[in-house]
């Protein structure tokens, strides 16, 4: 590759030093390893007020509109306890459990990047002067998350994302920020909706890394195990003890039941490769008749991170807000050049989406776009399943 | 996980925060052909020198407040401190109000970013300059850095395509450069009454050069994308590898740091991997439609 300017990556990194993923492991010092702990499950409101008192604004799972999404929590009671949701390409119910547990979900509509790539921000400001033009950086960010019940595959979403924002050349700030200041809380998943394909992609379903402390939710409680220093110190408030075995045990029986459920499967094995081999291939037409470009699977998926910048001017014209808003590859205007689109057609916005996500992905980032969370799957209108889609393009490749 | 990470060193401010804007003055303007003006931007107060280098073949990110930004290449002398240079035509919003704006007047700037022309690979061979209408612009700046160090690179040729005669740009600087030994080649789609020269594609006028050694001549062009495509056509048919053939390429633009996705081509993002990319890695993809 042509490379002109020093890449601040190689300085930052040396050539292949393995330091790949530097922001993620960076919060999370840990001075020694500590033993899986176990705690009520009332006592999840004391790790909610530890982190709140620590200045946290914690979010977390509840219902709203009859889905489960990520919201501001003042307490567990806002959990959607008691609760699962049922998934299918193009279908999403909730449905009252026949126990009580508090994590008996998947993973909804909405995904975390939601606080780290916020869907609308503030990039600077103009103001005009008796001289001109002045240009005034946003302010700092100095909002504190803490993430409650982040998945193994939103994990994996996460690491990703700062691939994207962090680890190339040019740093995004707004998310540099609240990176820095995360706290994670994950939670095993402990059963799959028929859409997960997290284990094809080798992202879950249990988290490994890259959390502050880890959840196993089991009948009595939740098991933690923990992540950083921080999370050590996080969990004191919790009233935990070193986990018996029956404890450990029991949570293992319940991450496998994930594993166990999980049916759908993506075959990866020439992926990259596969997708910009078969750039002619006639499924790209086929899948555009189906698809209606309304841009849900890159809204709700975790990785995506397209954004297009809008000018917000009060009416005299005296300050202008430079504003960034997601945005996506099926919008027509995406790829506009010299006033018409590049993508004139949905097939061609498909085809650059999963190109983009399962393949060229690899070669911008060193990993895929996709952690096999399935959510494109289910909140696509018409049911349209990548898994599918590259099965098919790999059954009749064009010669 | 059990012991610190390796602190990394400090981000270039533009680096750390792309989205850095600013404010600079419209120092002059110089009409260029209808509805094309170049532009010399300096900023107020600096007088660091090194304030305005750049690579021949990157751009600058032009903000009108209210209206937008727009990825406008270089065009000027990169050894020049005396502010950026660039080379304008009314196309969209940005440019539309950047043109109705006059000397002393003030817009926001980001850059420099991209990958420019591959200035150390070049040098040493044979070359032939392609370039097609507005895309004379970033390839002005690739001529004053061969003018300045004219002993590095071997027989120079620069294929010059407009529309029309007065849609060639930069004409006035033909004969410094041809006094530089550059061999400028002009032709026009359309001719007018008094032009004199070729006229036809600059293809016709790559197919006609007698290449001494082609193994050992590189072709740039920077143009319409299917001048483009047609000119490193004709590089290959006249021997040149596609190793040694370099084109300059445009998308939609916004963030200019691979941050925002749109101006992706297969696994290129135009603003950062680019403009300028080698022609084997982009061929499998430029052919592609609506890619």
């Amino acid at each position: 590759m042509l490379t002109l300017v020093p890449s601040p990556l190689a300085l930052r990194f040396g050539e292949g030093s393995g330091e790949r993923f530097y922001y993620f492991d960076k919060q999370l010092h840990m001075t020694a390893s500590s033993p899986t702990l176990f705690f009520a499950k009332p006592q999840l409101q004391a790790l909610l007020n530890e982190l709140r008192g620590r200045g946290y604004c914690v979010v977390g799972p509840t219902i709203e509109q009859e889905a489960i999404v990520y919201s501001e929590l003042q307490s567990v009671e806002e959990l959607p306890r008691g609760w699962t949701d049922e998934q299918a390409p193009g279908q999403y119910r909730l449905k009252r459990r026949d126990d009580d547990a508090w994590f008996g979900f998947v993973v909804g509509p909405h995904s975390w990047k939601k606080y780290l790539f916020p869907p609308k921000a503030t990039l600077l400001s103009a103001e005009k002067t008796e001289t001109g033009w002045a240009f005034i950086p946003r302010a700092a960010d100095s909002t504190r998350y803490a993430l409650l019940g982040v998945r193994a595959c939103e994990l994996a979403a996460i690491r990703i994302q700062d691939q994207v924002f962090l680890n190339g050349p040019y740093q995004d700030p707004i998310y540099r920020e609240r990176r820095e200041q995360l706290f994670i809380v994950a939670v095993n998943c402990t059963q799959a909706a028929s859409t997960c394909f997290c284990t094809s992609m080798n992202t879950g379903p249990r988290c490994e890394r890259g959390f502050d402390l880890a959840l196993t939710e089991i009948d009595e409680g939740f098991l933690c195990e923990i992540g950083s220093d921080l999370g050590r110190d996080v969990v004191a408030a919790c009233s935990a003890a070193p986990a018996t075995p029956a404890q450990l045990q029991a949570a293992e029986t319940a991450r496998q039941q994930a594993v166990d459920q999980m049916t759908r499967h993506m075959d990866i094995s020439d992926l990259p490769g596969l997708l910009l081999g078969n750039l002619d291939h006639p499924r790209w037409k086929e899948v555009g008749e189906r698809c209606l470009s309304c841009t849900n699977c890159t809204m709700v998926c975790p990785t995506c991170f397209c954004s297009s910048v809008t000018e917000v001017r009060d009416l005299n014209m005296e300050t202008v807000e430079r504003e960034r808003v997601w945005d996506s590859c099926f919008n027509p205007d995406f790829s506009n050049l010299g006033g018409s689109p590049v993508r004139n057609d949905t097939a061609s916005r498909y085809r650059q989406w999963l190109t983009h996500k399962l393949d060229s992905w690899h070669d911008q980032f060193g990993t895929s776009g996709c952690v096999g969370c399935g959510r494109c799957i289910t909140w696509c209108p018409v049911g349209i399943d990548l898994t599918e889609e590259v099965a098919a393009i790999r059954e009749t490749p064009t010669p | 996980m059990t012991s610190a990470p390796p602190t990394p060193p400090a981000l270039q401010p533009l680096h750390a925060n792309p989205w850095l804007t600013r404010t600079v003055r419209i120092a002059d303007v110089i009409d260029e052909a209808p509805g094309v003006a170049t532009y010399r931007l300096t900023l107020d107060g600096d007088t660091d020198p090194a304030a305005y280098s750049f690579i021949p073949g990157q751009f600058n990110m032009l903000y009108l407040p209210g209206v937008g930004e727009s990825a406008i290449s270089m065009s000027g002398d990169p050894t020049r401190s005396d502010g950026w240079t660039h080379t304008v035509r009314v196309a969209g919003n940005v440019t539309k109000t950047l043109a109705g704006l006059k000397r002393g007047d003030t817009l926001g700037l980001r850059g420099p970013f991209g990958a420019g022309w591959p200035v150390e690979e070049l040098a040493g061979v044979n070359l032939i300059i392609v370039a097609g209408g507005l895309g004379m612009a970033p390839i002005r700046s690739l001529i004053y850095h061969v003018v300045h160090h004219r002993n590095r690179y071997g027989h120079v040729w620069l294929i010059c395509g407009a529309r029309t005669p007065e849609a060639l740009l930069y004409r006035r600087e033909y004969d410094l450069w041809r006094q530089h030994d550059i061999d400028v080649h002009e032709t026009v789609d359309r001719a007018t009454a008094d032009w004199t020269g070729q006229i036809g594609v600059v293809t016709t006028l790559i197919d006609r050069l007698r290449l001494p050694h082609p193994k050992q001549t590189q072709l740039v062009a920077c143009g319409p994308e299917v001048m483009m495509k047609y000119a490193a056509a004709s590089g290959v048919r006249l021997g040149i590898a596609v190793e040694r053939t370099w084109l300059s390429l445009e998308r939609n633009m916004q963030c200019a740091t691979g941050l925002c996705g749109h101006c992706q081509l297969g696994p290129e993002f135009i603003c950062k991997d680019g403009p300028v990319l080698r022609y084997d890695h982009i061929r499998p993809y430029l052919f592609v439609e609506q890619l």
